[in-house]
């Protein structure tokens, strides 16, 4: 096929050069690591009792939090994309604050906020809800980075979603709720099945923002990757980087799952491609 | 995986060197790096003025000293990994002894000056809220049920090891070695958030008003105290307590590629030295000179010192027994 623009060759070669230096070469220097010493040991690391008790807090964690942003992310993107009143550019604007914002900087001002004398957590222990130094802490840190990705990835599909199409749903005989599930929410699904699994690959490496707020308590509040930095702590290297194989193994594995289930998805729209 | 971390410290302290490097060409001053842990920034400011001051009378050669800090397990991975210091100060020989593994310095490092290389000590001591509300003397009251202590992780910080060998030596002294690993299991039962570091510790305790008792370095306990008011919290001496010896030691290769060999070892001599001593004692160190230790004895408790050596046979059995992977400390934690 001819196109206007010449330099397929050019910028495709750019493309895998440039992929292999940044993502690839550490990635596979991170499994070089992992290898590099006794397998035994890699075994033993990566399937220890307190590492396994870490990985479903690190992902169970991030799920509950990527879920919770998947539906008031969905909510604020709505909003800001449906509606005009006062201040909403603001509202705006603060979406993208946790991304702006250093997280070791939001892990404290969280913590500050939630532990039982901050003003959240104050409140919260009178109806004896304790926020920080738990498993909630932990979540609620993670719910505060990921917020824009739901947010910021949905906006522009539901820009696009022109308002007609709702009417056009209205004119044909549908109820409310049959325009919001049939119409709207199947076009929104893929861009908030994106933010969603941003979000969690986000909450699943996160540290900076945790350390501060989790408690760091063995088997209860003790994440992945402050086991990560345990291992180098204690010199181990290769446990360290097997750790961190593991997750990212993980998350790839999440990722092409819910790739798989966004192509399921686009199949049964539109089942002509 | 974590795009919106800063830069990671050894990069950092990477771009310092070579931003120092720029501004340094053609000066004729010499330059050292230290390399030490969190709660020395204070002393060693001081101390690399006086050093300075005493270096120009001497030689006549100008001296600026660069430091950096943080944990001292990880400042350690920073020298291993190639941050090029002339000296580094650090809270455990464990640390230097990974550093010379990597052939960086000699073996024997530890022997090349006084006092097995640690001119200043230290030791663990109690910080709780004014008035003591809870009560606590000495360790025994930290295991009683309802006491809620804030120590951070032995597996990620160097002084929180340091609290962990003083609890079980005072188990060991007092209640003899089988009762030992019970009692810090039980006191670590009382912990509700093990920080990754000490200053996240004091933390924790000071300003998220979390723990009844905090476990923490002799001098970082009165700086806290001078920083955040004698009116709210005062500070417990135990009856036993370990003798921490923060080691120093010279970079070998690296001081020697530098060109700063003779003045890096006149640096560490120097904290020997009347003014060094005091200016350690100044910040809460405990000086090894006796007419020093005798003009500070006054600002500290009275406490019964043990040493690693007599308790666990030094740090190298003390860290493979405890800290290491499968080692006691997880065992304490172990469903």
């Amino acid at each position: 096929m001819r196109r206007i623009l010449p330099g397929f060759p050019l910028t495709l070669g750019f493309s895998v050069v440039y992929l292999t230096l940044i993502v690839l070469i550490p990635f596979a220097a991170l499994a070089a690591k992992a290898f590099s010493g006794s397998w035994l040991h890699l075994w033993a690391v990566v399937t220890s009792p307190r590492v396994v008790a870490s990985y479903e807090l690190s992902f169970g964690a991030a799920l509950a939090a990527s879920l919770i942003n998947g539906l008031f992310g969905f909510i604020t993107a709505w909003v800001l994309t449906r509606y005009r009143f006062p201040g909403r550019r603001i509202l705006d604007g603060l979406v993208d604050l946790p991304f702006a914002l250093p997280t070791a900087v939001a892990g404290i001002a969280l913590t500050a906020l939630y532990a039982p004398n901050g003003w959240v957590g104050a409140l919260l222990a009178k109806i004896g809800i304790t926020a920080a130094f738990n498993r909630l802490g932990i979540v609620l840190a993670l719910v505060f980075i990921g917020f824009p990705f739901v947010v910021r990835t949905l906006q522009p599909v539901l820009v696009a979603l022109s308002e007609e199409v709702e009417e056009a749903a209205a004119l044909l005989g549908a109820t409310r709720l049959q325009t919001f599930r049939r119409v709207i929410f199947p076009a929104a699904l893929p861009a908030l099945l994106t933010g969603i699994a941003l979000s969690f690959g986000r909450a699943v490496g996160e540290y900076g923002s945790i350390v501060f707020i989790s408690g760091n308590i063995p088997y209860k509040t003790e994440i992945t990757p402050l086991l990560i930095v345990s291992k180098l702590e204690e010199y181990d290297y290769q446990g360290a980087a097997g750790i961190g194989l593991v997750m990212l193994l993980a998350s790839l594995g999440i990722l092409a799952l819910i790739n798989t289930v966004q192509w399921w998805n686009a199949r049964r729209i539109h089942p002509a491609h | 995986m974590n795009r919106r971390q800063s830069l990671p410290s050894p990069l950092r302290n990477l771009l310092v060197i070579a931003a120092l490097f720029a501004l340094s060409t053609g000066a004729k001053a010499a330059e050292l790096l230290n390399i030490s842990y969190d709660p020395t920034r204070e002393f060693y400011t001081e101390y690399n003025a006086g050093f300075a001051k005493y270096w120009k009378a001497k030689s006549g050669q100008e001296v600026t000293v660069q430091q950096s800090h943080g944990g001292s397990g990880k400042q350690a991975r920073a020298v291993i990994d190639g941050l090029e210091a002339d000296v580094v100060t650090l809270a455990l020989a464990n640390d230097i002894d990974a550093i010379a593994q990597n052939g960086l310095l000699p073996t024997d490092w530890q022997a090349r000056f006084p006092n097995n290389s640690a001119p200043y000590t230290s030791t663990i001591v109690f910080l709780v809220r004014k008035g003591n509300p809870r009560g606590i003397k000495d360790w025994n009251d930290l295991v009683q049920p309802g006491i809620a202590v804030i120590t951070p992780n032995p597996k990620t910080s160097g002084g929180a090891r340091w609290n962990y060998l003083a609890a079980w030596a005072y188990a060991e002294q007092t209640l003899g070695k089988d009762k030992a690993k019970e009692f810090v299991g039980k006191l670590y039962k009382n912990v509700p958030v093990l920080d990754s570091g000490a200053r996240g510790s004091t933390t924790t305790f000071v300003q998220r008003g979390m723990g009844d008792v905090l476990i923490a370095w002799e001098n970082e306990a009165y700086l806290a105290l001078k920083e955040f008011g004698a009116d709210k919290f005062e500070i417990v001496t135990p009856s036993l307590s370990i003798l921490a010896e923060p080691p120093v030691a010279v970079v070998e290769s690296v001081a020697i590629r530098h060109g700063t060999l003779a003045l890096a070892q006149a640096y560490l001599r120097y904290l020997y030295s009347q003014e060094g001593q005091e200016i350690a004692g100044k910040h809460f160190y405990r000086p090894r000179d006796p007419k020093a230790a005798a003009k500070y004895a006054g600002q500290f408790g009275n406490v019964t010192l043990v040493t690693i050596d007599d308790i666990f046979g030094g740090w190298k059995k003390a860290q493979t027994t405890h800290f290491a992977d499968g080692g006691v400390f997880d065992q304490i934690y172990a469903r």
